[in-house]
């Protein structure tokens, strides 16, 4: 915390400004304004890009390194002009900032919808051109790096990123943070207590139910509650030199190489253990930060989550909008996007019918179905169910008394494997409607007897060709 | 007058006057050539037997409804005869509560969902439909069957490629006593249809699965039936040992199951299979896996076998001695077309099951007089052996056989050394009923006389390409042998009209090949018209002395013919018009016939309205309009065009050269 106090003159306001601030949920519904500053949106609201970042840039997208920066042989040749010349780029840029809040504010003591809009992209604006003198100090110091090596770790840990998230995990989570003393020199994780958990994507297994049926005692495992924008953020590893943020530790070790030679030993890249010294015995558990959730620690049947993973997948299906809707029958919505491309795989494709109404996206559930129930019956082709309409209906209605009385009857279990991957896709109803239209010998109007009751279509049909022929 | 007459006929009949149950047992007896006869005799007695009638099979769809309303308690149609069957002779029938079976196969192919329903809404109490090969048949056709047909027992929807899951999930549900379903060639069917059958129709006795394409996940539930007698799976490459792994418990009704040319299974996952198949006896494992020490093995465990099929197998030594130490007692085993049968294995075999009744060593043509003389000596009462091209054995092996198998009634020797010697040995064997001696050429009429004089039961004689027989050894044949059916004389180029003259006292002949007999001429062929009149096919190809006069008998008197080959005969248009004039004849074939123009072929094709293949020269397709060959196969007549050169026979002893130097290079 000192160490982070020494370098704020730098940055007198970040930290007051973002502590109380009600823009503060602006900023967490975008995606990630505050981290990443090389992102579209962010460009736009600063027009007076400094050189510099431009000049970063590519380094950061392509992940190479000039030469001249960071080639390890010619570290001990400083080029000083260079170095002072970023120095008073970064002053010029301190003093714009100022300025920007120098002007936010007098607008405070009239807050209108105006004036608040005009705050808050203000704030936007500073916290773009803060971000981008912090990665300018860190382009500057970096280029240092291979000889100031040992300086590294305090400026990692004081990091102004850092104390943005801290100021927006609030006051009560404050004490929860702790820095480990064993960071990676120049990258550092969002944790609780943890340091180096890796936070995994979707494909990790989603656990998220998984504590049901765990029965651990009240007390034998620690509880930690992250927040909610904490939860939503996507990144959590972030690069010490450029900022770029990554979702797992494996990937911001990867982007590290870019950085230099040191980060492409073996030891740098290699997976960090997992601390054993440090609290291996005791148990974590996760609360859900929503107050009366099942998942909230404060729940008189709190059931907690197992991992980071399951913390963020439960707070966005049960307390998100549902912002991904399907784009093939736009009726389904979801909030985490995994779900829906679980959803997508199937939707759509491949509705078997039942004679009792009932719809099933695969066809070995339809046919379970049918084992189950007496007197249900797949529902045939369109063209067969437009021809006897009324008798399928009258097997519907028959169906469902069927299935009411029947209900739970079971002729064999429905425990068998049915799926056939000889061929699948050769059965689905694409397939049934490229029969061939039967070769009747009907003359004028084949279809003439769907116009009537096709309770007696085919006598109908029959008399009709015996007419004919 | 007339009504003054009947009166008095009908008192004189003493026939008439019996209870209709002692005619309808009198009538059980006659042959169906007969009660036609009885049925033309009286109005009384054309009523008797139109009410005694069970089974129709028309030869024209065209007659359907006349005929069931002659034969009201018909019970069963049989309409393979009938050259089409169309939607509209299946909507056109009357409604008729007492068919019990159908057949439709193979004429179906033209049948869609309305004939179907046509049948299914007139024919309410069907308990048997054979729809194999409608093609044209889909879930639709067959949810029809599913909804209309309660008491279904009997389904063959062989090759009907249309049919799916769905198809299958309406029979399955809509007619549970099914005994019998066979879903051959049903490509588009899964587990899941399969698995719902087996799931919903309990009853079911006999289930044929060849060719469908099924994986081991719908097994469990196929022998969870507990009535199931007869499986096949044959060609059912998606089972395999792996997955047969995972079965839990054979079936315990199973009698017979067929897994040929099933690639993946193999002596474990039969295990696997039949395991607790304590009553099966037939087995049937051709074209399969390797037979070697373990299938011997797991045979073994199946105390009831009688009958095993090992057809196109690669068999190892240890393999079939194996088979013989395994401790059950086989009926029946076959071998045919096996590579790597040898005398060791076989002899070590045979010595083991002595009560075999039926032997198959066709193609194994590593055996020699070594292993005739083990089966000879230890299976005394074999009824059937077949041993088509054993090339290795020597003549004095037939002696053996001749002697020693005394209760042969099926013999088939064709290509091999046999000689007269062994030829009347073998005619010791007084129960023989079925003879083939084709391509032995060293047989002459010395032998044949022997088999002509002492077996009297013969049906079938084969005498395909024996050069040296002539008129003496076929009349002794026929005077011999008055149950004669079938006999080939294909190539036997010294037979002349006598022999025809002598056969044409076969009153039951009704197979005669005569091809490349080049002596014979329309005398015999009249002479064969007269006395055979049930003869039923007839090859008279490259018998250039064979002209009208021939079919203008034929077409007087062999009322039954169905199936002629006069290829490169003497015919002119007007024996093809006489020919045509057969209301029974399906199946011609007319090639090089110098004498026929293209309009006589014309008129013979329209006349002949049961066509349902003819082969002709390529030459005539473009000498037809359109319009007129897309009426005949429009009829249900398919025209296979040949384009094969002119050409004449070769010597036989060269033509067997030639034949076994092809096998030889194959």
């Amino acid at each position: 915390m000192d160490l982070k106090k020494r370098q704020s003159p730098e940055d007198p306001t970040s930290s007051s400004t973002f502590a109380d601030d009600p823009s503060k949920y602006f900023f967490a519904n975008q995606p990630f304004p505050n981290f990443d500053p090389f992102q579209q949106p962010l460009i736009e609201f600063c027009p007076p890009v400094d050189p510099l970042t431009d000049v970063k840039r590519p380094n950061q997208l392509d992940g190479t390194t000039p030469k001249s920066t960071h080639d390890s042989t010619s570290v001990q040749e400083w080029d000083v002009h260079t170095i002072l010349n970023s120095l008073s780029l970064l002053e010029q840029k301190i003093h714009e900032v100022q300025n920007i809040v120098h002007s936010i504010s007098p607008s405070d003591s009239h807050p209108t919808a105006r004036s608040i809009e005009i705050t808050a992209q203000k704030q936007q604006l500073v916290t773009a051109n803060v971000t981008s003198i912090i990665i300018q100090l860190i382009s500057t110091v970096g280029s240092l790096l291979p000889s100031v090596k040992s300086f590294v770790p305090s400026i990692s840990s004081t990091s102004p990123l850092h104390e943005q998230l801290d100021s927006m995990k609030g006051s009560d989570s404050d004490e929860k943070v702790k820095c480990g003393g064993e960071i990676d020199p120049c990258s550092f994780t969002i944790e609780e207590s943890e340091p180096i958990i890796t936070i995994e994507d979707h494909e990790m297994k989603d656990c998220e139910d998984g504590g049901e049926g765990e029965n651990l005692p009240p007390g034998s495992f620690e509880v930690l509650q992250l927040e909610k924008d904490e939860i939503l953020a996507p990144h959590t590893h972030f690069c010490l030199i450029c900022g770029k943020g990554f979702k797992r530790d494996a990937n911001l070790r990867m982007h590290m190489r870019g950085h230099g030679d040191e980060y492409k030993t073996p030891a740098a890249l290699a997976k960090p253990s997992k601390d054993t010294s440090s609290e291996a015995m005791l148990v974590k558990r996760y609360s859900c930060p929503f107050a009366g959730c099942k998942r909230n620690k404060d729940h008189k049947k709190f059931q907690p989550l197992k991992t980071i993973l399951c913390v963020k997948n439960h707070y966005k299906r049960s307390h998100c909008d549902k912002s991904y809707t399907c784009s093939r029958c736009n009726s389904k919505k979801f909030s985490v996007i995994a779900d829906l491309k679980t959803h997508e795989k199937h939707c759509g494709r491949d509705k078997w019918l039942c004679s009792c109404g009932t719809t099933f996206s695969r066809k070995d559930k339809l046919f379970g179905h049918i084992t189950l129930f007496q007197g249900h019956m797949p529902a045939l082709p369109p063209d067969e169910t437009k021809g006897s309409g009324s008798s399928i209906n009258g097997q519907n209605n028959e169906g469902s008394t069927d299935f009411d009385s029947s209900n739970g009857k079971k002729i064999i279990e429905e425990d068998q494997g049915y799926f056939s991957p000889l061929n699948f896709d050769a059965c689905n109803f694409g397939v049934l409607q490229e029969f061939p239209r039967p070769a009747f010998e009907v003359g004028d109007n084949p279809f003439a007897f769907l116009t009537n009751g096709s309770s007696n279509f085919i006598r109908k049909c029959g008399d009709e060709s015996l007419d004919d022929l | 007058m007339k009504k003054k007459q009947r009166p008095s006929e009908t008192l004189t009949s003493p026939l008439e006057t019996l209870p209709t149950s002692t005619l309808f047992e009198i009538l059980d007896r006659l042959p169906l050539s007969d009660l036609k006869s009885v049925s033309l005799t009286s109005k009384t007695l054309l009523s008797v037997e139109s009410s005694h009638r069970r089974t129709l099979r028309p030869l024209r769809p065209d007659l359907l409804p006349v005929a069931l309303r002659r034969y009201p308690s018909a019970s069963r149609l049989d309409l393979s005869l009938c050259p089409r069957v169309t939607d509209a002779s299946l909507s056109s029938l009357p409604v008729s509560p007492s068919l019990a079976a159908v057949v439709l196969s193979p004429r179906s192919v033209g049948i869609s969902r309305y004939g179907v329903a046509g049948l299914v809404d007139r024919c309410r109490n069907l308990v048997e439909i054979d729809l194999s090969d409608a093609a044209g048949v889909d879930d639709a056709a067959v949810a029809v069957i599913g909804r209309g047909c309660a008491n279904l027992e009997a389904l063959r929807l062989s090759r009907c490629v249309g049919v799916t899951d769905i198809g299958v999930a309406w029979v399955a549900v809509g007619c549970r006593r099914l005994k019998r379903l066979c879903l051959r060639w049903c490509v588009k069917v899964t587990d899941l249809g399969v698995g719902l059958v087996a799931a919903k129709c309990e009853e079911i006795r006999s289930l044929d699965l060849s060719y469908v394409q099924i994986t081991e996940k719908c097994l469990p539930a196929v022998l969870r039936l507990r009535k199931l007698e007869n499986l096949a799976l044959v060609g059912c490459v998606g089972i395999d040992d792996e997955g047969l792994m995972a079965l839990k418990q054979g079936c315990k009704s199973l009698e017979t199951l067929d897994l040929s040319y099933c690639e993946n299974v193999t002596h474990a996952g039969l295990s696997y299979l039949t395991n607790g198949c304590d009553r099966l006896c037939q087995l049937n494992l051709s074209y399969g896996s390797l037979v070697n020490n373990s299938l011997g093995n797991c045979l073994g465990k199946l105390s009831n076998l009688q009958s095993i099929r090992l057809d196109g197998s690669h068999v190892t030594c240890p393999g079939l001695m194996a088979i013989g130490t395994c401790g059950i007692s086989l009926k029946e085993l076959s071998l045919s077309k096996c590579s790597g049968v040898r005398d060791e294995g076989l002899c070590f075999l045979v010595e083991k099951h002595k009560d075999l009744v039926k032997l198959d060593i066709t193609c194994c043509r590593s055996i020699t007089y070594l292993s005739i003389a083990s089966i000879t000596t230890s299976c005394t009462s074999l009824t059937s052996l077949r041993m088509e091209s054993c090339s290795l054995v020597s003549k004095e092996a037939f002696i053996l056989i001749g002697q020693r198998c005394r209760f042969l009634e099926e013999l088939d020797v064709t290509d091999n050394e046999l000689d007269n010697e062994g030829l009347k040995a073998i005619s010791r064997c007084l129960e023989l009923t079925s003879l083939k001696i084709g391509i032995c050429l060293n047989i002459t009429d010395e032998g044949l006389i022997d088999v002509g004089t002492h077996c009297h039961k013969l049906q079938e004689l084969d005498l395909y390409r024996c050069a040296s027989i002539t008129d003496s050894g076929v009349s002794a044949v026929a005077n011999g042998c008055s149950r004669l059916q079938m006999i080939n004389l294909a190539y036997c180029k010294e037979i002349t009209d006598c022999s025809l003259r002598t056969l044409s006292e076969c009153s039951d002949l009704s197979t005669l090949e005569i091809r490349g007999c080049v002596l014979v001429s329309s005398i015999g062929l009249s002479a064969i018209a007269v006395g055979c009149k049930l003869i039923t096919k007839l090859d008279v190809k490259n018998c250039q002395d064979v002209d009208d006069v021939g079919m203008l008998s034929l077409a007087r008197m062999s009322k039954n013919l169905r199936q002629i080959n006069i290829s490169y005969c003497s015919v002119t248009d007007v024996g093809l018009l006489a020919l045509s004039s057969i209301s029974c004849l399906q199946n011609m074939t007319i090639l090089h016939i110098s004498g026929v123009t293209p309009n006589g072929l014309a008129a013979a094709l329209l006349a002949c309205g049961g066509l349902t293949k003819v082969k002709l020269h390529s030459s005539f397709r473009s000498l037809f309009p359109r319009s007129f060959i897309d009426h005949i196969q429009a009829r249900g007549c398919e025209l296979h065009w040949r384009d094969k050169p002119f050409k004449f026979e070769e010597d036989p002893k060269i033509w067997r050269l030639h034949s076994r130097a092809e096998i030889r290079a194959v």
